[in-house]
C-alpha cells in the first residue's frame, strides 16, 4: 500500500513539472533547516524559501498551496515572520479538498490573531463550513471558532454553534458545545440563548457529550448567578445535583471499561469536571450540599490512591468538600486526605496539599493543626516552592500552645533558608514572637536568634523591636548584654544587624556607616557614665571630625562640641533614656518617647528654660540613634554648631534634630529656647509624615477611610481603607470597582503593585470578573508597610467594555496619614 | 487551558497552541520567557510554577517538554493528566513502537515524529482539546477521528493524494 502511495506521489510530481516545477516538499524543507549549521545559514535557506513561498501565491487554484502553507507554518514555528500567509490560509479553507481545509485551518489558528481585517473573511468561511455536509469540515470550523473566536466572531455565529449543539452527532455536539464555552467566554451576554440546548446535554451517555456539557453549565454557573439559580431550579428527573451525583456514582461504581479506564480509575476526566460542577452547585446552598455529601464521602474513601490520577479525583473532592456547606465529618476526612498527601513521595501532590490547606487553615485551623508536625517536616522538602508553602503555612500555624516548639523548627529553617526566604522569614517570627511570646525571655532569645541566624538579610523592623523590647525589659538587660557580647565575639561582618543591636548597648566599633553610628553615639553617652577614659574617648571622636563621610564628621563636630563649649549640658543630654513603652510593631518607639512623659506642655518648657532638659533631649537623641540614622541631613543643617558664635544653648540639640528633616523647623534655629520638642514636631506641620501620624497616632487608629482612584468611562474604583487594631503594620484595603455604565464589563482585572523593598502586598480573589450595569466587584488587599513610609501604589485595571478592551493604568500616592503608622 | 508549549531540551520551540487572543510579539515573549524559565528548573523540582499571574504544569516525557498554562480554579494535577493523554495518543499514532514512553535511547524517534510531522500533532491535539477544554476522553474515538480525516485527505485528491 505504502509503495502504491509512493508511485501515486513520483507521478504527481512528475506530471506537475510538466506546468511548474513542483516545490520543494515540507520534509525536505525541514531537513535542509536542520542540516544548517548556523543560525546565518538556516536563515538563507528560510529566505530563500519565503521568497519561493511568496512568489507562489500569484497563483490562482494551485494544487501546491497547501504544501507551502505547511512550509510556512513550519518557519513560523521557528520565529520567522509569517504572517503574509494570512489570506492564502483563507483561499485554501475555501477549497473543497480536505487536505487544503484541514492545512488552512490549522495556519488560521497559528497565523490569524483578533486585530486581523480578515477576521471577517474568516468568519464567513467558518460561516459556510459550519453547514457542511462533512462531520469532519464541519468539526475543523467548531476547533478553529473554539481556538480564535473574537467577541465578532463569536456574535456572528452564536446561531450556528447553537444549531450544531442540538445535532444528531455526538462528534459535532461536543465540539459545538465547547465552542458556545469560549462563546460566552467571550462574550457573556450570548448565555441566554444556549441554555435550552446545554441542559440536554448532561442526559447523554457519550463521554464526550457529558464532560463538554458539564465544562460549559460550569462556565455559565460561574459567569452569572442567575444562571446559576435557573439550573438549581430545574424539576423532577432533570434536576442537576441528583442528574450529576448519579453520574459519578454510575462512573465509580461501573465495572472496568476500557474506553475510559486510566490506571483503573474510570474516566478521571469527567469525574473531576463533574466534582467541580458539583461545588459550584454547593456553595452556600445547604440543600444541595446535603445531595452531594454521600457521594463526596464515597469519592474520597474509594478512589485509588496509587497513582497520580486517583490522587487528581481526590485532590478534586478535597476542594469541593471545603467549598461547600458540607458535613463536619467530611471536612476532617478531607484534611486527612490532604494530611496523607504530604506524606506522598510525588512532590507534586505535596505541593497540592500545602496549597489547600494554606486556603483552608482559616476556617478550619484545628484540622490543619493536626498535621502540624507533617507540615514542618515539609520545610526541609528539596523543592523550593513547597519549601515556601510550607513556611507560610507554618506560621498560619502559630498560635500560643506550640509557639516554642514551632520556633524551633522555624529557626532552624530559618538558619539553612536561602537567602529569598530569610527577610520575609525572620519578620514572621518576630511577628508571631510579639503576638505569642510565653516571656520575656523567651522572646529575646528568639530575636537574638533571629538577628544571628539571618544575619544581614533581616529587615529594621527586627532590629528596632529588638532595641525597643531590650529597653524596656529592665528586669533582662543584663542577660541581654551578655547574650549579645557573646554573639558579637564571633565575626559579625555578615550579620550587621545584630551589632547594630549590640552597639546600642555595648562599644564595640564596626565597619559600616549606619554600624559607625550607633558606636559614635553610644561612646558620646558612655562619656557620662565612666569616670576615667574621656580624654580617651574625646580622643576618638574628635577624629571623626575629619571623617570622610559627611553624617559621620558632622555628628563628630557635634559631639566634640558637646565636650568643649557645651561640657555644661553633656551630662543632661547624654542621660540615661527612659525604656520605651509602646509594643513594638503596633506603633513606633518615637512615640513612646515623644509621649511617654505624659506630664503637661507647661512643665517641659519650664526645664527645657532651665537648658536642662532631662529626659526629653536625651530621648530626642535616642530617637536619632535608633531610628533614622540614614536619612541624609537636609539643607537646613549649615549652620553647624562649630562655626555658629552665637547660637543659642541647645542649638545641638535641633542641629540633631536637623537630620530628621524637620525642613521648617530648624531653619529657625536661632527660635526661643522654650520651644518645646512637641511644638516642633507639630501635627500640623504635614511635611513631616513621620511624626506627624505619629502624634495624631491615638485618634486615627482603626479609623475607616475611603478614597475613589479611578473614576472614568463609567467605572469608578473607590478603596475603603481599614487598619484593624490588632496586627501592626497591615493596611487593609478593600476594592469595589463600580460600573455606572449601562453596558457589561467582562475580564475585569484589577491589578496592583507597591514598593517590593518597603511593603508587602497581598491580594485576595476577586469576587467576580463580569461587573454588570449598575453592579460592582470587590476584591481586598492586605498591604504590610514594614518601614512605615508613605505608601505608593500603582494600579492597573483592564477590562472589556462594549467598545472593545480597556486598560487603564494610575498611580496612588494620596493615601492618608493614617496608613503609614 | 490558555495555552500549550511543546518544546525540545535545547530550548527549539516544536508546538504552540494559544486559545487566548495575544499579539504574536507577545505570544514570543512568553514562550521564550518561559522557556528559560522551564529549562533552569531541577529535577527534584514539582511540575508547578506560579508565573506572573498563571499557574504552568509541566512535564518532560524524553527530550520534550509538555507545558501548558492553567486557570486559577484548573486542577494541576488533572493538568499533568491531559498532558499524559496527548502523550499517549501521540505514541499511539505514530507507532506501536514504544518512543517518548520509553527508555532513552529511542527518544530521538519522537522527537523527530512531531518535527517532521508536526502538523500531525496539531490535528491530534485539536481531537483532544478545543477552546483549551478537553472534548474527549476516549483515547480510542480520537485516534478513530484522526484515521478518518487522514483517509479523507487522500480521497478528496481523487486517485492523485498530495503529499505535503
Amino acid at each position: 500500500m505504502a509503495s502504491i502511495k509512493q508511485a501515486f506521489n513520483e507521478a504527481v510530481e512528475r506530471v506537475s513539472t510538466v506546468r511548474m516545477p513542483a516545490p520543494t516538499r515540507l520534509r525536505d524543507l525541514i531537513r535542509q533547516i536542520r542540516a544548517a549549521r548556523t543560525a546565518a545559514e538556516e536563515r538563507t535557506v528560510v529566505n530563500k524559501e519565503c521568497a519561493y513561498i511568496r512568489s507562489t501565491f500569484r497563483e490562482e487554484d494551485s494544487v501546491w498551496r497547501c504544501r507551502n502553507i505547511a512550509k510556512l507554518l513550519y518557519i513560523h514555528m521557528l520565529g520567522y515572520p509569517a504572517h503574509f500567509g494570512q489570506l492564502e490560509c483563507l483561499k485554501l479553507i475555501a477549497s473543497p479538498r480536505f487536505t487544503d481545509k484541514r492545512i488552512g485551518y490549522l495556519g488560521a489558528m497559528l497565523l490569524l490573531d483578533e486585530r486581523q481585517d480578515v477576521h471577517l473573511l474568516i468568519t464567513n468561511c467558518l460561516k459556510n463550513d459550519l453547514n457542511s455536509s462533512t462531520q469532519f469540515v464541519i468539526g475543523l470550523a467548531l476547533c478553529t471558532l473554539g481556538a480564535i473566536a473574537s467577541p465578532e466572531m463569536a456574535r456572528d455565529l452564536a446561531s450556528e454553534v447553537e444549531r450544531l449543539m442540538k445535532s444528531a452527532n455526538a462528534y459535532i455536539r461536543k465540539k459545538a458545545a465547547l465552542c458556545a464555552f469560549r462563546i460566552i467566554r467571550r462574550v457573556p451576554e450570548l448565555m441566554e440563548m444556549f441554555l435550552p440546548a446545554t441542559r440536554s446535554l448532561i442526559t447523554e451517555k457519550n463521554h464526550g457529550v457529558l464532560i463538554t456539557g458539564v465544562t460549559l453549565i460550569t462556565e455559565m454557573c460561574e459567569n452569572s448567578v442567575d444562571t446559576l439559580n435557573h439550573f438549581k431550579k430545574e424539576c423532577g428527573h432533570r434536576e442537576i445535583v441528583p442528574n450529576l451525583v448519579r453520574i459519578l456514582k454510575n462512573l465509580i461504581l461501573a465495572g472496568y471499561s476500557p474506553e475510559h479506564d486510566v490506571s483503573g480509575v474510570s474516566d478521571p476526566f469527567l469525574q473531576v469536571k463533574i466534582l467541580r460542577l458539583l461545588r459550584i452547585l454547593g456553595r452556600n446552598d445547604i440543600d444541595a450540599s446535603e445531595a452531594m455529601n454521600d457521594i463526596l464521602a464515597q469519592v474520597a474513601t474509594n478512589t485509588e490512591t496509587s497513582k497520580n490520577v486517583g490522587n487528581t479525583i481526590l485532590y478534586e473532592t478535597v476542594l469541593s468538600i471545603m467549598d461547600i456547606k458540607s458535613e463536619s465529618g467530611l471536612r476532617v476526612l478531607a484534611v486527612n486526605i490532604l494530611g496523607r498527601f504530604l506524606l506522598n513521595n510525588d512532590k507534586n501532590i505535596r505541593y497540592v496539599a500545602l496549597n489547600t490547606l494554606l486556603k483552608t487553615v482559616y476556617v478550619d485551623t484545628s484540622a490543619v493543626q493536626r498535621h502540624r508536625s507533617t507540615i514542618l517536616e515539609c520545610l526541609k522538602d528539596p523543592d523550593v516552592s513547597i519549601r515556601r508553602r510550607a513556611m507560610e503555612l507554618s506560621f498560619a500555624l502559630v498560635n500560643s500552645n506550640n509557639i516554642r516548639n514551632m520556633m524551633k523548627e522555624l529557626l532552624l529553617f530559618l538558619e539553612r533558608a536561602d537567602p529569598e526566604f530569610k527577610a520575609q522569614c525572620s519578620s514572621n517570627i518576630v511577628m508571631s514572637a510579639e503576638r505569642f511570646a510565653p516571656n520575656k525571655r523567651w522572646h529575646l532569645e528568639t530575636l537574638f536568634k533571629v538577628l544571628v541566624a539571618a544575619g544581614n538579610y533581616v529587615r529594621d523592623d527586627v532590629v528596632a523591636c529588638t532595641i525597643q523590647l531590650i529597653s524596656e525589659t529592665q528586669s533582662q538587660q543584663s542577660y541581654a548584654v551578655s547574650a549579645l557580647w557573646r554573639a558579637l565575639e564571633k565575626d559579625t561582618s555578615d550579620k550587621q544587624p545584630l551589632a547594630q543591636v549590640a552597639t546600642w548597648l555595648l562599644w564595640n566599633p564596626q565597619n559600616t556607616v549606619v554600624t559607625k553610628q550607633y558606636t559614635l553615639l553610644s561612646l558620646t553617652k558612655l562619656s557620662t557614665r565612666f569616670q576615667k577614659g574621656n580624654e580617651k574617648i574625646r580622643q576618638i571622636i574628635d577624629t571623626f571630625g575629619s571623617n570622610l563621610h559627611i553624617e559621620l564628621q558632622q555628628r563628630g563636630i557635634e559631639f566634640s562640641q558637646l565636650f568643649r563649649k557645651y561640657d555644661h549640658l553633656r551630662p543632661a543630654l547624654l542621660e540615661r533614656m527612659p525604656p520605651m513603652e509602646t509594643a513594638r510593631p503596633q506603633a513606633n518607639g518615637i512615640i513612646g518617647m515623644v509621649n511617654g512623659e505624659p506630664e503637661s506642655e507647661e512643665d517641659k518648657s519650664s526645664v527645657l528654660e532651665a537648658s536642662t532638659p532631662p529626659s526629653d533631649s536625651s530621648a530626642l537623641l535616642d530617637l536619632l540613634g535608633t531610628t533614622d540614622l540614614g536619612i541624609t541631613p537636609s539643607a537646613s543643617n549649615k549652620n553647624s554648631s562649630a562655626n555658629s558664635t552665637t547660637v543659642v544653648n541647645n542649638n545641638d540639640l535641633l542641629d540633631l534634630l536637623g537630620s530628621l528633616d524637620l525642613n521648617a523647623p530648624t531653619s529657625t534655629s536661632t527660635l526661643p529656647q522654650a520651644q518645646t520638642p512637641s511644638q516642633i514636631f507639630s501635627p500640623t506641620n504635614a511635611t513631616n509624615f513621620l511624626v506627624d501620624g505619629l502624634l495624631n497616632s491615638s485618634s486615627v487608629q482603626n479609623d475607616t477611610l475611603s478614597m475613589i482612584v479611578l473614576d472614568k468611562a463609567g467605572l469608578k474604583i473607590t478603596f475603603r481603607l481599614e487598619r484593624p487594631p490588632d496586627i501592626a503594620d497591615l493596611l487593609i484595603i478593600n476594592m469595589s470597582a463600580q460600573n455606572s455604565g449601562n453596558a457589561i464589563l467582562t475580564d475585569f482585572l484589577f491589578q496592583a503593585a507597591v514598593p517590593k523593598v518597603t511593603f508587602q502586598l497581598q491580594m485576595l480573589s476577586p469576587s467576580s470578573t463580569v461587573i454588570p450595569p449598575s453592579g460592582q466587584v470587590s476584591q481586598v488587599l492586605k498591604v504590610t508597610n514594614i518601614n512605615k513610609v508613605p505608601l505608593r501604589m500603582r494600579l492597573r485595571i483592564s477590562y472589556t467594555g462594549p467598545t472593545g478592551p480597556v486598560l487603564e493604568q494610575t498611580e496612588v500616592n494620596n493615601f492618608p496619614p493614617l496608613t503609614l503608622q | 487551558m490558555q495555552f500549550m508549549l511543546l518544546f525540545s531540551r535545547q530550548g527549539k520551540l516544536r508546538l504552540q497552541k494559544w486559545y487566548v487572543a495575544h499579539p504574536d510579539k507577545l505570544k514570543k515573549k512568553i514562550t521564550r520567557e518561559l522557556i528559560t524559565t522551564i529549562l533552569a528548573r531541577k529535577p527534584k523540582m514539582s511540575s508547578f510554577l506560579e508565573w506572573k499571574d498563571v499557574k504552568v504544569v509541566y512535564k518532560r516525557y524524553a527530550s520534550l517538554y509538555f507545558c501548558c498554562a492553567i486557570e486559577q480554579n484548573d486542577n494541576e494535577l488533572l493538568t499533568l493528566e491531559i498532558i499524559h493523554r496527548y502523550v499517549e495518543l501521540l505514541d499511539k499514532y505514530f507507532g506501536s513502537s514504544i518512543r517518548l514512553l520509553a527508555q532513552k535511547h529511542c527518544i530521538l524517534v519522537c522527537e523527530l515524529d512531531i518535527i517532521f510531522n508536526f502538523e500531525k500533532a496539531y490535528f491530534i491535539l485539536d481531537e483532544l482539546l478545543v477552546g483549551g477544554e478537553i472534548q474527549e476522553t476516549s483515547k480510542k474515538n480520537v485516534l478513530k477521528a484522526i484515521a478518518a480525516q487522514d483517509l479523507l485527505q487522500e480521497v478528496s485528491y481523487g486517485d492523485v493524494p498530495i503529499e505535503l
